[in-house]
């Protein structure tokens, strides 16, 4: 049998003149602090394990269901969620579980689906769900046991209807040619019955002889080469068994460097002659080729901000902006890689103003301990990059990493995200495996920092080598993704099951911001497709501003207090009467603006009074 | 190249790994091995998910990392550039949890796991020879970074044979945890060589 996992093309880190700055100003990462972390020294355990938390609290925490919990290793693991109405969608290697989350304090399986499927990331778009299919296992009728024949084999996205959430039914498996690692769902700008899926694969394309119409070609700007496109499904919803891939998105051309190695970086084993069309082993020249055509050419992750149409797209060594006005045709803006060995190649996610970007690399690919204290700052975190505002340059600002040494038993490093609605910052929450879930403040690019956190001791204790209970002695888990929706952050534990959390108010979150941030809900919040987040007029809104001026004194003392006593006058009142009063302090705080130290988020903050004096007429 | 200072490397490194496995039927040691043969048959249970192939390749593997990592250890005393030196540790780092991710599916399908010292003994694609390891210990400063960068780029690419070949075996590849990790190590090599060859680029003449 031909797998269609060969050999990715090379990527390398250096990119056109263009798009290479002449110089890199330095980015800066920050050292573990030394002194004692909460986290440090937890009680192991897979159900026992010690718990760390800061301005966060554990709501919940459910076992995996008893399907996939069975296996050692990674053949039953959890994936990534979606989340749409009242359920969420957990991903697992070997299917995936449908969670009733009506009680966040008390989670309830609607329906476990077996189906190998690594590595089974889902998304919702109504009544379907989108399952990423990548494994060279996985199957068409989802069976165990393997792919004895190339025709058996499901390599793409697999298409479900989960109109009764008790009794998932799948009704396509749409195949493409380098399968699917990750997906992103972006709604046509035009059509409401159609979406798209763009596709990352992050293998080389299959051999024509498993699927019609797939090539490695060595030629990025050749249209028929499928190797270097992102590819592209276009599903209408009313007919989802009519989804069909369209020409894929040719973001990678132009990044490609002019080849100089042939006479030294191939070994001379691999130095064979080009495969000839439609013969030959395919194995032999896979090496050489890699090695000459040294551009991207496969993302691990796209992210889009379909509001803003644009597109995050983290691809090995380049960290690609893409314009995505029509989703058939997107168009490269920019490109930046990093001198630091950083691979911007996991993950993306906006700002909601879409002026910041942040950037994840998975740095040990999951699966190694890349926290310790020892290892290297600058890789296996978060990077922050701005976009200028004609999106044609990105600037690379500074590195995160998870601000406390994990233990050797720890896979860690930064993985899956997305935004928290706290009005008046960038906070992203987001798993880091066995580092726990973790929240990141980026509001200011060069320095962001952590605010909140949620960690377990590891699975395994140091130097545990028994096998008696069939488990490794170095067991893969951790969050692997942890997102905010509609009040609660929830995380994939790939070991142990689904967890939900709840922000708690403390000195660099307050009660104020965590309420402003539950009025923002979303019936249906797919994380790789970024929503934008718009806050109701709320008193909670405008003292969630309030705080921050007071805790990052943008606003002097004095005038804060002046705000928050006018503020709690102005909710006693009703009606007209209250439309004045804050029409008035709206006014008061526009005076505010001159000579305060954050001008920009007092503006903010008189928006929001503003806002609030309309919805109070 | 004195064999010393590479052994040395390596006592030191098996130190850090926490010494040699633990495998079952490990027995009196390693002697005997030599190429893909670790000197043991291979029995794969049946209605196991892996294959012959899949063993052999995490076997094989933890050879070709542990000698990349010994390349890799040289790089402080031998005088390296800072970005070399960086991409070395980094090397380094990553490769040293994949032999223990190795070591363990092999010990949890109860397969023999060997250790770090393997490489002595195994010749994997792209592994250098004895006279390209004396090569590269002899060279310092500038040298070194040519030597190193040159050599490893040729490990690297002998790595993303061994997954291609992995792949293009029947049935092999499918077992979840194998998959992952051969895509994983060519995911980070492919990405690794291209950094090399820029900073081969960027070195000073000859």
């Amino acid at each position: 049998m031909r797998s269609p996992c060969r050999v990715l093309g090379l990527i390398v880190t250096v990119v056109a003149p263009a798009l290479a700055p002449a110089l890199v100003p330095p980015v800066s990462a920050q050292t573990y602090p030394s002194a004692t972390d909460p986290r440090s020294n937890l009680k192991p355990g897979r159900f026992d394990a010690g718990i760390a938390t800061s301005n966060m609290r554990l709501v919940s925490f459910s076992h995996k269901p008893p399907q996939f919990d069975t296996a050692r290793g990674l053949t039953f693991i959890n994936s990534d969620l979606a989340f749409g109405t009242h359920y969420v969608y957990q991903g697992n290697f070997a299917g995936f579980t449908v969670w009733d989350v009506s009680n966040p304090a008390q989670p309830v399986i609607a329906s476990v689906m077996e189906c190998i499927t690594s590595q089974g990331d889902p998304s919702i778009v109504g009544n379907l769900l989108f399952i990423s299919a990548e494994g060279a296992g996985n199957r068409n009728d989802c069976a165990k046991g393997g792919v004895q024949d190339p025709k058996d084999h499901m390599t793409g996205v697999r298409i479900f209807d989960v109109s009764d959430p008790r009794a998932p039914k799948l009704i396509k498996n749409v195949q493409t040619c380098k399968g699917s690692h990750t997906h992103t769902v972006i709604p046509s700008p035009t059509d409401p019955n159609i979406v798209y899926i763009y596709v990352s694969g992050q293998q080389t394309a299959r051999p024509a002889t498993e699927l019609a119409g797939c090539k490695n070609g060595t030629d990025p700007a050749d249209p028929t080469n499928s190797l270097y496109q992102l590819d592209i499904i276009k599903v209408p919803l009313d007919h989802p068994e009519q989804a069909a891939v369209i020409p894929g998105a040719r973001i990678f051309t132009g990044l490609e460097v002019t080849p100089d190695c042939a006479t030294f970086c191939a070994p001379a084993e691999t130095r064979r002659p080009p495969r000839r069309p439609g013969g030959g082993n395919p194995g032999d020249s896979t090496v050489a080729e890699a090695l000459l055509h040294t551009g991207p050419h496969n993302c691990h992750d796209v992210t889009a901000y379909p509001a803003l149409h644009l597109l995050a797209a983290a691809c090995s060594s380049h960290a690609i902006l893409v314009d995505i006005s029509n989703p058939e045709k997107p168009v490269r803006l920019a490109a930046i890689t990093d001198t630091n060995n950083f691979q911007s190649r996991h993950t993306a996610g906006f700002s909601n103003d879409g002026t910041k970007t942040l950037w994840t690399d998975e740095w040990g690919g999951g699966t190694g301990p890349m926290c310790q204290a020892g290892s290297i700052m600058e890789l296996g975190g978060n990077t922050i990059i701005t976009l200028s505002p004609d999106h044609r340059k990105m600037t690379q600002h500074a590195y995160f990493k998870l601000p406390s040494a994990q233990t050797a038993q720890e896979n860690c490093v930064s993985h899956n995200g997305g935004l928290i609605p706290v009005p008046g910052r960038d906070l992203y929450v987001q798993g880091w495996y066995q580092g726990g879930v973790d929240v990141m403040d980026f509001t200011d690019a060069d320095h962001p920092v952590e605010i909140a956190y949620f960690d377990r001791g590891p699975i395994d204790a140091p130097g545990d080598t028994s096998n008696a209970s069939g488990r490794s002695r170095y067991t893969i888990g951790g969050s692997w993704g942890a997102y905010y929706w509609n009040g609660m952050i929830y995380s994939s534990e790939l070991d142990r099951g689904f967890d939900v959390l709840e922000l708690t108010p403390g000195p660099q979150l307050s009660a104020n911001e965590i309420a402003a941030a539950k009025l923002v809900t979303l019936k249906e919040y797919n994380p790789q497709s970024q929503p934008k987040l718009v806050w109701p007029p709320a008193f909670v809104v405008v003292r969630a501003y309030l705080d921050q001026l007071v805790r990052n004194e943008g606003l002097a003392a004095d005038r804060t207090s002046a705000v928050a006593a006018a503020l709690d006058a102005a909710e006693k009142k009703s009606g007209a009467a209250r439309a004045a009063a804050l029409t008035a302090l709206a006014r008061q705080v526009d005076g505010y603006q001159r000579g305060a130290k954050d001008t920009a988020r007092v503006r903010m903050m008189s928006g929001a009074i503003r806002q609030l004096a309309s919805a109070s007429k | 190249m004195t064999t010393t200072r590479v052994a040395g490397a390596l006592v030191l490194f098996a130190l850090l790994l926490g010494g040699p496995s633990r495998a079952r039927g490990q027995g009196g040691g390693m002697t005997g091995m030599s190429g893909m043969d670790m000197g043991r048959e291979i029995v794969i249970p049946p209605g196991a998910p892996y294959t012959k192939a899949d063993v052999e390749f995490m076997q094989g593997m933890i050879a070709h990392h542990a000698q990349a990592i010994v390349m890799s250890r040289m790089a402080a005393s031998h005088g390296a550039n800072p970005q070399v030196l960086k991409l070395s540790n980094k090397i380094d780092q990553s490769q040293v949890p994949e032999i223990r991710i190795m070591q363990a599916w092999l010990q949890r399908n109860n397969q023999f796991a060997p250790d770090t010292s393997s490489w002595h003994h195994v010749t994997m694609s792209g592994m250098l020879t004895a006279a390209q390891l004396t090569e590269l210990d002899a060279a310092r400063g500038v040298d070194f970074d040519r030597a190193y960068l040159r050599l490893m780029i040729q490990h690297h690419a002998g790595a993303l044979k061994m997954v291609d070949d992995l792949f293009n075996t029947p049935l092999a590849g499918q077992e979840v945890d194998v998959n992952v990790f051969a895509n994983d190590v060519v995911t980070a090599q492919t990405a690794e060589i291209g950094i090399m060859q820029r900073l081969y680029k960027e070195l000073p003449a000859q």
